[in-house]
């Protein structure tokens, strides 16, 4: 069994920032083992988001670029447009792609761009101390709605995959979770798969990742497993929503 | 190649983006540059080149930071509140060391401004612009040929310095038709950026990952990094130093500081004035950053000279920089229009004469 928990060539030896709980680590390891079983390790260049992953190019073992807040899209499209032949990921956080960053990733999607976005959606802005997002849950108490998100100003919370399926261009999208193993699995075949979409260069494809952030949820781990299942799951609901077919 | 076409300015530069080994834009339309975005959509599929109109001149600034940092020649046009969006990216684009070729076919501003020409947005490109300490190369031609050649020189020099390059033209250089020829020599290839550029470690055949960043969260690494641009920045100053004198062997009274269609006007009104036996020196600044602080400084103080005088088409920028230069040795004053209405050679004499 020890096989099992070697670490992928594409993952660095450096222990992460990531508070305990949180799922940026889980999901950091299954992109690297899927460029590790692809791999495209010596192809591959990834892009860092402004949030709690900025610094996620000290985890990997290949090479990366870092974004302004929200443009991780944009340089992609950069890269792919010059370089079709180098693999391509964004990672972006809830804050980064659907508030500041929402141009950037529905012209990247419509304009069928063949790279991939890994979209961490823990409804919190994590690094800058758990300010309201644009996918906070109503009446989800954050640093910024302190009485709970209130749909009658703020709207009701963006789904990202629902929103960039309604567009007519030919797209892989799909939404999973990390919190248990179960569903781990399947977001790991999910990755895989739009990583080999990108290397037909046949479209965008994206990955929605529901994510925790215990720390700014102020929960236990253990909490924010069961408040994401509960709360998050019901709105936020697992699936694929588009193939290329 | 080597033989003279009438082009106009917009295309020209289009096409010396090509010729000096760039196949790679992106850009937003704006007046009054479009037609470069035009001319290269055609352009661009002829010679298996990319061509990418973006969304927004932000997501444009992005693409080519993301191009760049993988190691390809990449350029984008625009015009002044297409820059200002841009500047977002500029700041990252120099902080992360990217070579870009920005081009900005000044109009008039502040805000939406008008679409004439102007030379409105000197601050902007010289001092800023955007975030952080940080400067651009700021090279500004005075005719359709020189902005070819500054486009053609701005790549090598961008990746040189593996900083953000910006030619700053008006709208009388855009539209203007003149013959031009693209010189052969200043076809350059692109350096080998193996050594930083996120080109895939199979590229370079390396297991040595390369990462494209402007964060430094240690302060004593940030003030290094801050200290390493700015040497580039003083590099410069050494290095890159471009402008014309004008009329300077003779016993001017007054000395013009002048860029760009500016000191076109200006040279013909020394021309005029000179025919009437009053003689007036120019010195006029090719590159803008670098500023010829020397020239402009040992021009003032000339012994015949009682006056210098920097003509824009803004009110006021560039002469900040000339009183820097001239250090209180003589008066500095400043003429200057904007909206798009260019002085006439008549007017700037009758300012220049009425300095004495
Ligand atoms: C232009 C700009 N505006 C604001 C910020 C501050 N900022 C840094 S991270 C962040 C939010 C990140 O949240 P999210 O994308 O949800 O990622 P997480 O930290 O939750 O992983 C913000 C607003 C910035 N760096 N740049
Ligand atoms: S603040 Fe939240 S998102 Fe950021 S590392 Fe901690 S748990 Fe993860």
């Amino acid at each position: 069994m020890g096989k099992t928990f070697k670490r992928p060539e594409a993952l660095s030896e450096n222990h992460t920032h990531y508070c305990p709980g949180c799922t940026h680590g889980v999901i950091h390891r299954l992109i690297a083992e899927v460029i590790d079983e692809l791999g495209i390790r010596g192809r591959m260049v990834g892009i860092a988001p402004v949030g709690c992953a900025v610094l996620a190019y000290n985890y990997f073992t290949f090479d990366f670029q870092e974004a302004a807040h929200g443009r991780a899209p944009a340089m992609a499209t950069g890269i792919k447009r010059v370089r079709p032949d180098l693999m391509v990921f964004t990672y972006q956080g809830d804050g980064d792609l659907a508030s500041i960053g929402m141009g950037e990733i529905i012209h990247a999607a419509n304009r069928g761009e063949k790279f991939t976005t890994i979209f961490v959606n823990n409804t919190v802005y994590g690094m800058t101390g758990g300010q309201m997002a644009p996918t906070t849950m109503p009446g989800q108490r954050t640093t910024t709605s302190p009485f709970g998100r209130n749909v009658e100003d703020c709207g009701m919370p963006i789904r990202m995959a629902e929103l960039l399926s309604s567009l007519a261009t030919p797209a892989y999208i799909t939404r999973q979770t990390v919190i248990k193993p179960k569903y781990i699995v399947k977001t790991k075949k999910a990755i895989k798969q739009a990583f080999a979409y990108q290397m037909e260069r046949k479209c965008f494809s994206f990955v929605e990742v529901v994510s925790t952030c215990p720390t700014n949820w102020g929960m236990t781990p253990v909490e924010a497993v069961k408040w994401t299942e509960e709360t998050l799951l019901s709105y936020y609901k697992l699936g694929e929503y588009k193939k290329p077919e | 190649m080597g033989k003279k076409v009438l082009m106009k300015g917009n295309e020209a530069i289009g096409e010396a983006a090509i010729r000096a080994g760039c196949l790679n834009y992106f850009a937003y339309p704006i007046t009054p540059q479009s037609e470069v975005a035009e001319y290269l959509s055609r352009r661009m599929p002829e010679v298996g080149g990319v061509f990418v109109q973006g969304e927004s001149e932000v997501a444009v600034s992005y693409m080519l930071f993301g191009a760049a940092g993988c190691g390809e020649r990449v350029f984008t046009t625009s015009s002044s509140p297409g820059i200002s969006l841009m500047s977002e990216g500029i700041s990252y684009v120099a902080g992360a060391q990217c070579p870009v070729v920005f081009v900005n076919i000044i109009r008039g501003g502040p805000g939406l401004g008008g679409i004439l020409p102007s030379q409105g947005d000197y601050f902007q490109a010289t001092k800023g612009g955007g975030h952080g300490d940080y400067r651009m190369l700021v090279m500004a031609p005075a005719s359709v040929q020189e902005a070819v050649e500054m486009v053609m020189m701005a790549f090598p020099l961008a990746e040189k310095y593996r900083n953000p390059i910006m030619l700053l033209g008006d709208g009388l250089i855009g539209q203007m038709m003149e013959p031009v020829e693209f010189p052969d020599h200043l076809r350059t290839e692109p350096t080998n950026k193996d050594a930083w550029a996120t080109n895939g470690m199979d590229t370079r055949k390396s297991s040595k990952p390369n990462i494209v960043k402007s964060l430094y969260l240690d302060p004593k690494q940030l003030n290094d990094h801050n200290l390493l641009l700015k040497s580039k920045y003083e590099q410069m100053k050494r290095e890159e130093i471009r402008y014309e004198p004008y009329n300077t062997d003779s016993d001017y009274k007054v000395l013009i500081v002048s860029y760009g269609t500016m000191s076109r006007v200006c040279r013909t009104a020394i021309d005029n004035m000179k025919a009437e036996g009053f003689e007036v020196g120019m010195v006029r600044p090719q590159t803008l950053f670098p500023f010829p602080e020397k020239a402009v400084h040992d021009a003032a103080v000339k012994e015949s000279c009682k006056v210098v005088i920097s003509i824009e088409m803004s009110m006021g920028q560039m002469v900040e920089d000339v009183d820097r230069c001239v250090k209180g040795k003589r008066p500095v004053e400043w003429y200057g229009k904007c909206g798009g209405d260019v002085p006439t050679p008549e007017e700037v004499m009758g300012v220049v004469k009425a300095l004495i």
